[in-house]
């Protein structure tokens, strides 16, 4: 009985703050999407339509590791039985690579524009709690190019 | 140092190439942040300890991936990237090569 008292309210608690922090963290990252807007990302070798010569490289990074919370790791739990996509791991997944991305461009905010951008993503903690997710790493790198005509501290709008 | 994850460091060209240079860490964090991000994972949201945890081995790995660039008298690095493995539960493995070539 203890354990299913137990259980229940780690099931509500999960629900409840794990909806919360999942539409904060939308809008969060929306509102920061919307500010970056103007440093695109590119998964290229070269810089696109633009000939200008290049003044500064440099290697930036970003990451994040984010958890499920407990009630959607039952769901994918229940999902994985009767097969179909796991709506839960899809925004978890969503969220951490848009959340490094955005990390990413924080990191460089001058820059004008990032170059073969890859995103890795690694589970950490498999061994905690059998074969779920539980939470995921995502990296994102690339090279931020700086071009010469336009100094560090003003960038094109 | 210039250090890219490209060909070629833009806007240089490369003169000498040195092989690979590479830097790993293995890093795991205390108890404590063990237990808050088990907690932390009934409630779900990003688990700011191992993100900490993961940063500051990243950065590690890329110094000393420099120091044995800088030490084949290399001055850039190109064509990096990162892997990541988890060792044990808690503790994870960051692992960065790349090309040390010098530019001018």
């Amino acid at each position: 009985m203890d354990s299913l008292t137990i259980f229940l309210i780690l099931l509500v608690l999960g629900f409840v703050f794990g909806k919360l922090a999942e539409g904060r963290h939308y809008r969060s990252i929306q509102a920061r999407e919307e500010m970056l807007v103007r440093l695109p990302a590119t998964s290229c070798k070269k810089p696109i339509g633009n000939s200008s010569p290049i003044g500064h490289a440099e290697l930036v990074h970003g990451h994040v590791v984010i958890s499920v919370d407990y009630f959607k790791q039952l769901l994918a739990g229940l999902r994985n039985f009767f097969g179909g996509t796991i709506q839960s791991y899809e925004t978890l997944l969503d969220r951490a690579r848009r959340e490094a991305v955005l990390r990413l461009k924080e990191s460089c905010p001058t820059a004008n524009e990032i170059l073969n951008l890859r995103i890795e993503t690694s589970s950490i903690s498999k061994g905690n709690s059998g074969d779920r997710i539980g939470s995921v790493e995502v990296l994102a790198y690339g090279t931020a190019i700086y071009y010469q005509q336009a100094s560090p501290q003003h960038s094109r709008p | 140092m210039f250090v890219s994850n490209i060909e070629d460091i833009p806007g240089k060209t490369i003169t000498t190439c040195y092989g690979i240079v590479s830097g790993s860490t293995v890093r795991a964090k205390h108890v404590g942040r063990d237990i808050f991000a088990g907690i932390k994972n009934i409630f779900g949201g990003e688990l700011k300890g191992y993100t900490e945890l993961l940063g500051e081995s990243r950065d590690e790995a890329l110094v000393r991936m420099k120091a044995q660039a800088q030490q084949l008298g290399a001055n850039a690095i190109v064509n990096v990237r990162f892997s990541t493995s988890s060792v044990a539960a808690g503790a994870a493995e960051i692992y960065v090569y790349g090309t040390a070539v010098t530019v001018e």
